[in-house]
């Protein structure tokens, strides 16, 4: 790739995936800088230096109050403007799990109304328990997210306690599902929907969602990890069945650095 | 004034922690209530206005989609009894600090200290009684030893009004900053009285050792001129105690020892440590050429790469574990990740390992005072342990539950970690650091409060009536994560010349320590930050308080050590600056308080000198029911706790974050095999991997203690083998933990345990070098009994043994699933009549007495064979027989493959077939190949025992018999439901 994408990675206070996460970046062909939370919000203007912003995994300050919260609000309270101004100006974003959690308590995802105003949240398994599990993932066909490009269906694991999309109400929920915002839905291995039942999904998501993004596609939040696969040795089958080397999550960070090279870079 | 938020979900709505609770109840306790909800209590002991409070109230407590939420007001509806849970004054409250800063966050301003924010919860119950209430909030909900809890009917709650139910948990109890002097002229009766009421676990020796300190003439002019008193003062007789302290000084593995073995043959010791475990890797390491830094360091430190060095630690937490499940388990973790970060200039984890030993859940007996029933233990120490390893972003990724009826006096808590640093880091070798005359003292990380005081001595000791509460901590992970990211970078900037943890002892073991090189230290305890005030200097020494490292910082680079410790919101105290005086000298507001001499204190402490004489055992009686029918017997194996699977709660730990995941815990066709060794690939873009994997045997301890070290060290290596790990390449630590090995009053047989222990370090010695694997650290925590009254409770002795191994290419592992219909099964290695510990008779209610041996003259080729098939790629599948024996490798092998398998055991069939099925003869592998590599696969396995046994099936039906005889058929499903069902709660 001839332009240069740049992808700022979050780190501190409990953000753990930051380093795969930027192994996933690099290997998309992404250049990476992984950046603290603190010296972003000492200097927000950092921010638009970037194509790419992304929120990587973890247990931000401990899961405590609520997963994702008090990173969402310090994220709201010291960098808000600078993050809208970010995505007004056409550049990406992603949440990966906490980081999921982080964007859509931030009111970054889905942002029907494109304010910054909490619309659906993301909550406690029906399992009440952590788990670490494979799970299926299927492309809801039509949907603008442009990180879900070309893919129909992928295998990623989960790795959460607080997982359960809920949307605010049942007006929002159709809304995002006629403007294709649910953009991921746990199916089962024969790429049916889950239809609710566990472990097919895992934390009882309303409507099968594992991931969703904003109405410009650019915008895109998941529960399950895809950088954490990257190589096909990631796969918990990797060793019985024939894959390729690539793994499937690479796909995602693909799309994404490919659509800023021709659009921002 | 105090102010409280409640945030529930609204009634009618699923209570996702209502329901779970609701569902353990009835399990743990059988209580069924109709109906649990779950409010959290937020109260804020900090001046808010009530604008500020209603944002906090709706910002940061209450999700606006899903919960609601009221100040001043309770939730509770419909309900029968209610029951608030909270910590006690002093206890770790993590959420009550995170919300605290979400406060701050959202006030754009700081709060003091003492502001605080503290949690709680109230649990409503519908359906039960008020005695069923109560037994629910001792049994489950609360521990007494860190929190409180109250409990109201409906109409007490509607009485009371919105008055807090709870006080709140602050600190008020201080102890005298005054500094006393402690009299040592006293009869042995009472310096022993001294010691054990002090808590400071020193013997009769030790105190005298002291005693002639004080009386010597040159210590006296000395102290006098310094202007301290003749008498040691509190502080320096706790240092004295810490730093001598079993679990610091590990005097039982240095004391000389007069050892008659069980033909009456005598022999003197000179140290078990010495002659058993360094001598190991003394031997070895004239064999490898990757050993970097051994036995000194906080973690073992080998060559992984060019670039990169691999560290590796194990420790236990069995005493506090004990008596706070939770808390003790989750400072297990974190404190062994420390070790991690410690080692070198600074490790970062890469994945951590958990083994743990507990009595039956399904115990039915009573519960001696103190002790809390296996059930919860496991719960709470698994809990702990996912909380722990998932909050830090370290994947578990292999380890082991453990079951035998004595570890009810003690859980054992075992904890690894694995890590990786660069080998050179600012031009300098990362493995070798320093403080030096002239660099400060900085403690980084958490404050200082009266956790863990004693927490060294107490661990020295047995669990008694009078084990301290301070000696439970919980421990914060998000503080520590900072302050790891913090001093990793800070490592990578060249801003300090030293680290190391604090652990147990705290300061005073950490700054002892790191004051050896640069030959003494001044220290400055009133600059130390305290979570309250209140705290004596000695305490302030001691506290075992979790989350800080200390490091020596130059002068030079001081202020832009503190200068990015503040971006990064890590609170770090220059507590004074390490010497060349040969003292540790500690001050308290100014004036000198104590004082020893770096060499007293260091090599002081008398060498022990111990009995061991092994009592000769009878034979235990083996007797094979002839009738018994085989399947049966199979899936009761299967169901065996040893053996099932523990599926349920491995899942509840993270197995794969920082993306580097290449064997998983679990595999095969749905996932849900039982893995051998867990394989990482640290370095992104390398396919170079760490194995890692462990064998624990207590089972065997009672027939013969060398055997059990000897069937651990083979298990950990088979484990490593089984995925392709080579000799030559494998590493080992090794973590005793025994029943007190000093004969006494209070311990009458310690001349045998004491010898077990020389027969395990025999084992230790000839199995490792027999396999080359050097010892790159270790641990041993002594004093695993429990005594309260004329109850005794002495744990098996017993041994984990980890063993790693790098591997040059990750991508030729081989996982435990049968693969394809087709397949020719083998089974490696020679199977014996050795049913004694065996899962199968222990299911007949025997022990027995035919132990398993290991043959290392036969296994060492073998492994070096099978390793080699593997990196050929003609292995399809392997696995490593174990607990069970090689008819749970086989039906493990093929359920998780989803496959059957048809067997005929003729060629290594024994006189029984009880014994042929279930004996747990070592060194064997159940491996399956592709039919058209069988040819080579039994090439490259000549010479060594390599018997073909059958084939895999499509039929999902494992069948086993032997010349024609049928032993065992039975479906695959139904040997996985049995093996997962004992522990799927």
């Amino acid at each position: 790739m001839s332009k240069t994408v740049n992808a700022l990675i979050l780190t501190g206070f409990g953000i753990n995936c930051n380093d795969e996460t930027e192994t996933a970046f690099r290997r998309a062909g992404a250049d990476t800088e992984q950046v603290h939370l603190n010296d972003l919000a000492a200097a927000p203007e950092r921010l638009q230096d970037f194509h790419i912003f992304a929120v990587p995994g973890g247990f931000s300050f401990g899961d405590d109050v609520a997963s994702g919260r008090i990173l969402a609000n310090r994220l709201r309270y010291r960098l808000g403007g600078a993050l809208l101004e970010f995505v007004r100006a056409g550049k990406l974003a992603i949440g990966i799990c906490n980081g999921f959690q982080v964007l859509v308590k931030m009111g970054l995802l889905p942002m029907t109304e494109g304010e910054m105003r909490q619309e659906v949240t993301v909550s406690h398994n029906d399992s009440n328990r952590y788990e670490d599990r494979w799970v299926r993932l299927a492309v809801t066909p039509g949907t603008p997210c442009v990180w879900l490009k070309d893919i129909a269906a992928l295998d990623a694991p989960v790795r959460h306690g607080e997982g359960k999309f809920v949307p605010r109400d049942a007006a929002l929920l159709e809304h995002m599902k006629a403007h294709g915002l649910a953009a991921l839905r746990y199916v089962t291995r024969d790429d049916q929907p889950a239809a609710g039942v566990y472990p097919t999904n895992p934390n009882g998501a309303v409507d099968d969602i594992a991931g969703i993004c904003d109405p410009t596609g650019r915008i895109f939040g998941l529960m399950p990890h895809p950088e954490a696969y990257v190589d096909r040795t990631n796969h918990p089958q990797w060793t019985r069945r024939d894959l390729p080397e690539e793994g499937e999550g690479l796909r995602i960070f693909r799309n994404a650095v490919e659509y800023a090279a021709e659009h921002l870079a | 004034m105090a102010h409280r938020i409640e945030v529930a979900v609204p009634p009618g709505q699923p209570d996702a922690a209502g329901a779970s609770l609701r569902r353990q109840i009835e399990e743990d306790l059988h209580i069924h209530a109709s109906d649990v909800r779950v409010i959290r209590v937020y109260t804020i002991d900090a001046p808010l206005s009530a604008d500020e409070l209603e944002r906090a109230r709706t910002e940061l407590f209450t999700d606006p989609i899903i919960e609601q939420s009221a100040i001043e007001h309770s939730l509770a509806r419909d309900f029968d009894f209610l029951v608030e849970v909270g910590f006690r004054p002093g206890v770790t409250d993590n959420v009550g600090k995170s919300a605290k800063q979400g406060i701050e966050d959202l006030l754009g301003r700081s709060l003091a200290y003492e502001h605080k924010v503290y949690t709680s919860a109230r649990f409503a119950f519908s359906g039960i009684t008020r005695d069923e209430a109560e037994r629910v909030a001792k049994g489950v909900l609360a521990n007494n030893l860190i929190q409180q809890w109250a409990l109201k009917s409906r109409e007490e709650m509607a009485a009371a009004g919105d008055a807090p139910l709870l006080g709140l948990p602050i600190v008020t109890d201080t102890s005298d900053a005054t500094v006393h002097e402690i009299d040592l002229e006293i009869d042995d009766d009472a310096l022993m009285r001294l010691s054990r009421e002090g808590v400071l676990a020193l013997e009769l020796a030790e105190m005298h050792a002291i005693q002639g300190y004080y009386r010597d003439a040159a210590v006296r002019a000395a102290r006098e001129a310094l202007g301290l008193p003749p008498r040691p003062t509190d502080i320096e007789l706790e240092i004295l105690a810490q730093t001598w302290s079993e679990h610091c000084k590990h005097k039982i593995f240095a004391a000389t020892i007069d050892y008659t073995d069980a033909d009456g043959k005598t022999q003197v010791i000179e140290g078990l440590f010495k002659q058993y475990v360094k001598k190991t890797t003394d031997v070895v390491a004239e064999r490898v050429d990757w050993l970097v830094s051994v036995f000194h360091d906080n973690a073992g430190l080998i060559r992984f790469d060019d670039e990169h060095l691999f560290a590796l630690k194990a420790e236990t937490h069995n005493s506090p574990s004990a008596l706070d499940p939770y808390g003790g388990a989750m400072t297990g973790i974190v404190g062994v990740n420390r070790d991690i970060l410690g080692a070198g200039m600074g490790c970062r984890c890469i994945f951590n390992t958990d083994v743990f030993c507990f009595a039956s859940p399904f115990f039915e007996g009573d519960i001696p005072e103190r002790l809390l029933h296996p059930r919860r233990v496991l719960r709470g120490v698994h809990r702990g342990v996912m909380d722990g390893g998932n909050q830090s972003g370290i994947p578990d990724i292999n380890g082991a539950f453990v079951f035998h009826e004595r570890f009810l006096g003690k859980p054992l808590v075992f904890c690894g970690t694995g890590g990786i640093i660069p080998a050179v880091i600012n031009g300098q070798p990362s493995h070798e650091k320093a403080a030096r005359p002239g660099d400060r003292i900085v403690m980084t990380g958490g404050r200082i409060g009266k956790d863990g005081i004693h927490g060294a001595t107490f661990s020295s000791e047995e669990l008694h009536e009078g084990s301290p509460a301070t000696a439970v901590q919980i421990g914060d992970p998000i503080t520590q994560r900072n302050m790891g990211e913090f001093l990793l970078e800070a490592r990578d900037l060249g801003l300090f010349s030293c680290i190391t943890d604090n652990g147990a002892g705290g300061l005073s073991s950490s700054i002892g320590e790191m004051a050896k090189d640069p030959g003494g230290a001044e220290l400055h305890l009133d600059r130390a930050p305290l979570k309250y005030p209140g705290l004596a200097p000695w305490e302030i020494f001691l506290s075992e308080a979790q989350e800080r490292m200390s490091v020596a910082v130059p002068p030079e680079k001081l202020d832009a050590f503190m200068e990015l410790a503040a971006r990064r919101e890590v609170e770090a105290t220059d507590l004074g600056e390490f010497t060349d005086t040969g003292r540790l000298d500690c001050y308290y507001q100014g004036k000198l308080i104590g004082s020893l001499s770096m060499e007293f204190l260091h090599e002081g402490v008398p060498k022990m000198r111990l009995r061991a004489e092994l009592s000769p055992q009878d034979p235990q009686p083996e007797v094979i029911p002839q009738d018994s029918d085989l399947t049966q017997d199979l899936k009761a194996v299967l169901g065996a706790l040893n053996v099932c699977s523990k599926e349920n709660f491995v899942r509840m730990y993270d197995h794969e974050v920082r993306g580097a995941s290449v064997l998983k815990q679990f595999q095969g066709a749905e996932e849900d095999g039982p893995g051998n060794a867990g394989v990482v690939r640290p370095v992104p873009g390398s396919k170079r991997g760490v194995a890692v994997g462990c064998g624990i045997c207590p089972k065997y301890s009672d027939i013969d203690a060398y055997d059990m070290m000897a069937c651990a060290v083979d298990e950990a290596v088979r484990n490593v083998v089984a995925v392709g790990g080579a000799i030559g390449t494998i590493a080992g630590l090794d973590n005793f933990c025994w029943p007190d090995p000093v004969e006494s009053e209070r311990t009458p047989d310690g001349a045998h345990k004491l010898a077990q222990l020389v027969r395990t370090c025999e084992a230790l010695y000839d199995t490792c070098v027999a396999y080359d694997i050097p010892l790159i650290s270790g641990k041993d925590s002594m004093k695993n009994d429990y005594k309260i009254g004329d109850t005794k409770i002495s744990i098996p002795p017993t041994v984990l043994f980890t063993a790693a191994a790098v591997l040059e290419d990750a991508e030729r592992v081989v996982s435990m699933d049968a693969k394809h219909a087709g397949d020719v099964v083998y089974v490696l290695g020679e199977s014996r009549h050795e049913l004694g510990g065996s899962e199968y008779l222990a299911l007949k209610g025997q022990l027995g007495h035919s132990v398993p041996k290991v043959d290392t003259a036969m296994a060492r080729p073998l492994y070096e064979r099978l390793a080699a098939a593997i990196a050929e790629g003609l292995v399809a599948s392997c696995h490593d027989c174990s607990d069970g024996g090689l008819a749970a490798a086989l039906a493990e092998s093929a359920f998780a493959g989803g496959v059957g398998m048809e067997i005929d055991c003729g060629p290594i069939a024994l006189e029984s077939p009880a014994a042929t099925l279930f004996s747990e003869s070592q060194s064997r592998f159940v491996v399956t190949t592709r039919p058209e590599q069988a040819a080579a696969f039994e090439a490259a396995l000549q010479g060594s025992p390599c018997y073909r046994l059958g084939e895999v099936t499509q039929h999902p039906v494992l069948r086993i018999g032997a010349n024609g005889a049928a032993w065992i058929s039975a479906d695959i499903h139904e040997l996985k439901a049995a093996w997962q069902a004992p522990l799927n709660w």
